[in-house]
């Protein structure tokens, strides 16, 4: 194995024995990235310089600890201090913030180096990474499909062993779809378990910061040190943090596990299901109790989340005017045509649609029949999971209905494009954690299992997903890249 | 106002609250600092940038709210109010919608000897804007520019119910809710400053009708003055425009200060749709029982009992009582001057009289004076015991005020010290006489005249500084026995 293909924890050995650097460590990833990254198209910046010359900090103070001197990737919606911070958009595309986000930051307060910053659909809105301002990313798995998103650029970059892990963030599935599409560990969090400070807001009811790894071992690890409450962002929850590390254990005997039926549809491939199936009759052999649950909302929670989004979004995009920062148009006649122009030049046009939407849904007269009912289905619908919580353990579903479809061929279809959601959309309105990790292959293509669990329950997720990978070798696969 | 018509108004106040950090943010409130140096990523609306509740608001509203007589709610929440201007920089304002921090609650104002109770609706906290800066006026401006010191600063709006009925009450409730919102010592209610402002509601209906007028809603009230004038001015014009046959508009207008007129701002149409929404990035706030009593113990004395012990101890009327307490600086000048001298009307009469008359002349607060309680008490002992006259007593204030010299000095530097002793006042009375006999003759007559003449004449002869009390006497007792 060469170093670029290791991950986290198996650096980390390495790095205590002193057998590598983490210099090495630096100059293998970007090596690697050079080589691949031209036809992955996973990152938006690169920070090599800054990396490099941080490796040899690291080494010079010769200290390794949970994550010293391994490389990562932050998506470009992690505000990032004196780096160029996009999010995917015109109208920021040569923004660079003097702040680090909380997550990112304390990232590098353990000494993980930023190799850059990654591709992802603008302002997080869409689900195939093809509403990039800038470029699409492909999926390593095959060039020719799309790496899911929003957070695209974060799996195909981990996915390709561009970097060990890398962050992203995940509203309506934007981590747990793209795991699922490029074969890795997706975590999104309960929401309120790791601060959104510094994070450039999309919908900030649904908004999670969360990880992506090669494995649920390294998901952990890096959970441990982005998880807790900030007193800058008043969502997050003061929670103690337990060690997830420790509950890796492989061990799901008498673990209760739950299969909604609404989660196994006909608008879900069926070899997608047969995967899933496979996967917990593993649990069963494994001394986990499975059965079939019912939650009845759930065919409501698609439209609902597109109100309360959109909603959202239209208020948290408002800010870019062209007034402080990013693009303005200078040729506009006065202040109004100013914010227009600026704004129609700057936004794409799914961020145009999504901010229509929701402007459209709180207006006044329509805010009850669409902003305020979306908020009951929401209730109800964090209700259902309640209800499953309260006799079982855990939730296993699909992550998508598909693996990775062909670039090019939704994007013109926004309806079937949200489709891609509805089984991850629902877990972001009860605000649960959840996971997707690697369950098998259709097609060539990697098939992703959703593990939903109660709020702040991330250690079952962690044990049950860790157990699977224990007995299973889904997660050891990677695509073979034409390294040119 | 008018014998045909009824006046409604309803005022919306915004108090900037007193707390040292913004809302939202670590940012100083200092006012009057250089543009955008109190400024960070948070309150001028960057990219990820989140909200943390800043509690000593919270602490702000309650005590006023406690003031105010009203409910403190156990649970509220945060809304955004959405609208582009470039002074906005999130492009909405976090404010309280529909579950304000305070319900209900009144004040009682007197006008003319008449008590009147205003409804509080409610107060909620939200956030200020910045401010733009043109040049020249706003319509010709090539450029303006953006000033995000302000952005951020506590706010809270207390709306008050519409039952003010004249110009009077309006300023009476607006002087009375400054005084409290001064002894609550929650803001600094500077109006030139805008710490304080106001928009005022007004409509009209014809007498005995229960249905209100259509209202239109005031803007740009920077003073007491201001408010009292637009106030008269609208209902004058909504009144007039009935009389007419015209329909009033509901609209926004904008008080023009030099014209002394009100304009059409926008109409109901034209009007914001603001999108309410509930605030994301803010929990709801729950304030419990305990947060409440602790804010409830905190409380400093209030116009209304410190007016009420004005009018016990001393026998103040309502209307001095009133003025004393407009805000705790008076009122500790006052109890700081009577601690000195006994004489609460005396001290009453020259605070509410010469003092606010030289204060306002200059622009100044009372704390800010060079007269100090102990001056003004010093300066009342020598009236009293003749020293100096009334007359000579405006004098001394007066250059009491400029210097802050005591009475004493002054006295002795202007040779101000009064003539109080018969023997020197006697011969210049017969002189005066003597020297008159044709005046005496029409004294004798009964021309009441005469009599001022003579005064005037000794006062003449002794500059002023004759004691005039005595001279009267005198001058009578001398007239008598001719
Ligand atoms: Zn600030």
């Amino acid at each position: 194995m060469e170093l670029h293909q290791l991950t986290i924890h198996e650096l980390q050995e390495l790095l205590s024995r002193k057998e590598t650097s983490a210099l090495e460590i630096t100059q293998a990833i970007f090596s690697r990235i050079h080589a691949v990254d031209k036809q992955v198209r996973a990152f938006i910046t690169l920070t090599e310089e800054e990396a490099l010359a941080k490796a040899r900090e690291i080494d010079n103070q010769g200290e390794y600890g949970r994550i010293a001197g391994i490389p990562l990737g932050l998506k470009d919606i992690f505000c990032t201090r004196g780096v160029k911070t996009t999010c995917a958009s015109r109208i920021l595309e040569n923004f660079v913030p003097t702040y680090d986000s909380t997550a990112a930051g304390k990232l590098f307060a353990d000494k993980g180096i930023l190799a850059g910053k990654l591709n992802m659909d603008e302002f997080a809105m869409g689900s195939s990474t093809e509403q990039s301002a800038f470029f699409s990313t492909c999926n390593p798995w095959d060039f020719t499909r799309v790496p899911g998103g929003s957070s695209g650029g974060s799996a195909a970059a981990v996915a390709a062993d561009e970097v060990p892990f890398a962050l992203g963030t995940d509203t309506g599935g934007s981590i747990r779809q793209p795991a699922s599409f490029c074969g890795v560990v997706g975590l999104k969090p309960t929401y309120g378990r790791v601060s959104r400070w510094g994070v450039i807001a999309y919908a900030s009811s649904l908004d999670q910061v969360g990880t992506f790894a090669k494995d649920v071992r390294d998901c952990a690890l890096v959970m441990n040190i982005i998880s807790g409450k900030d007193p800058l962002d008043s969502t997050s929850v003061d929670l103690p943090v337990p060690d997830y590390s420790a509950s890796l254990d492989g061990n799901v005997k008498g673990m209760k596990i739950a299969y909604p039926r609404e989660y196994f549809q006909p608008g879900i491939d069926s070899q997608v299901q047969e995967a899933i199936k496979k996967a917990l009759i593993k649990y069963e052999e494994m001394g986990a109790i499975v059965d079939e649950v019912s939650l009845p909302h759930s065919e409501y929670a698609l439209p609902a989340y597109y109100l309360v989004a959109t909603a959202e979004a239209s208020a948290n995009l408002a800010r870019y005017d062209g007034v402080r920062y990013g693009l303005r148009d200078f040729e506009a006649a006065n202040v109004i045509d100013m914010f227009s122009r600026s704004r129609a030049e700057g936004f794409g046009e799914e961020v145009k649609r999504r901010i229509m939407l929701g402007s459209y849904a709180l207006s006044s007269g329509y805010y009850d029949a669409y902003y305020l009912k979306a908020l009951k289905v929401r209730r109800l619908i964090a209700d259902d999971f309640s209800k499953v919580f309260a006799k079982f353990d855990l939730i296993v579903s699909p992550t998508a209905p598909t693996v990775a479809f062909k670039i090019g061929e939704q994007i013109g279809d926004p309806l079937t494009l949200y489709m891609n959601d509805i089984l991850t959309v629902p877990i972001n309105m009860a605000g649960l954690p959840a996971m997707s990790i690697p369950c098998g292959f259709h097609e060539g293509m990697p098939v992703g299992m959703q593990l939903v669990g109660p709020a702040f329950g991330e250690s079952t997720l962690f044990k049950a997903a860790f157990a699977f990978e224990q007995n299973t070798d889904f997660h050891t696969f990677r695509p073979a890249l034409e390294v040119k | 106002m008018s014998k045909d018509y009824e006046v409604v108004i309803g005022l919306e106040v915004h108090a900037e609250l007193k707390t040292k950090s913004k809302i939202f943010c670590a940012c100083s409130t200092a006012f009057g600092a250089e543009p955008n140096t109190q400024v960070c990523p948070v309150c001028s609306g960057f990219p990820g940038m989140l909200p943390v509740l800043n509690e000593k608001a919270v602490d702000c509203a309650i005590k006023t709210g406690l003031a105010l007589n009203s409910e403190i709610a156990e649970f509220c929440k945060f809304d955004r109010k959405n609208y582009f201007y470039p002074d906005l920089p999130k492009a909405y304002q976090i404010s309280q919608y529909d579950l304000p921090i305070c319900k209900g609650g009144y004040l009682d104002i007197d006008v003319e000897g008449e008590r009147t109770r205003v409804g509080i609706t409610r107060a909620h906290l939200e956030e200020d804007a910045g401010k733009l800066v043109h040049q020249g006026d706003i319509t010709t401006t090539p450029f303006s520019l953006v000033d995000l010191n302000r952005s951020g600063v506590p706010l809270l709006e207390i709306v008050s119910e519409p039952d003010m009925r004249s110009a009077q009450q309006a300023r009476a409730y607006m002087e009375k809710l400054r005084s409290i919102l001064l002894f609550a010592d929650v803001s600094d209610c500077k109006m030139e400053e805008g710490s304080l402002r106001c928009d005022a509601n007004v409509s009209v209906r014809p007498w005995g009708e229960q249905k209100l007028g259509t209202r239109t809603e005031i803007k740009n009230l920077n003073s007491f003055r201001a408010l009292e004038r637009a106030i008269e001015y609208e209902a004058k014009r909504q009144m007039e425009a009935l009389e007419d046959g015209e329909v009033i508009v509901q609209e926004t207008r904008t008080w023009d200060e030099g014209k002394g007129v009100t304009r059409s701002m926008r109409s109901k149409e034209e009007a914001h749709d603001y999108r309410y929404f509930p605030e994301p990035d803010l929990p709801p706030l729950r304030i419990d029982r305990d947060w409440v009593d602790t804010v409830r113990k905190s409380m400093p004395e209030m116009p209304v009992q410190a007016g009420q012990r004005l009018m016990d101890q001393y026998g103040l009327s309502q209307y001095d009582a009133d003025l004393i307490t407009q805000s705790p600086q008076n009122l500790k000048f006052f109890d700081e001057t009577l601690a000195l001298y006994a004489d609460a009307k005396a001290v009453s009469n020259w605070m509410m009289g010469d003092l606010t008359r030289l204060l306002n002349q200059n622009g100044m607060e009372i704390q800010d004076a060079k007269v100090k309680p102990a001056l003004l008490a010093e300066m009342l002992r020598l009236m009293a015991d003749g020293t100096i006259s009334g007359k000579m007593a405006k004098t001394v204030f007066e250059e009491m005020f400029v210097s802050g010299l005591d009475p004493q000095t002054i006295i002795k530097e202007k040779g101000l010290v009064q003539i109080s002793d018969a023997n020197s006042l006697l011969p210049l009375i017969d002189e005066i006489i003597n020297n008159n006999p044709k005046v005496l003759q029409d004294y004798k007559n009964g021309k009441e005249k005469a009599f001022g003449f003579f005064i005037g004449q000794i006062m003449k002869a002794t500059k002023g500084q004759a004691n005039p009390e005595m001279v009267n006497n005198l001058l009578k007792e001398r007239l008598n026995r001719e």
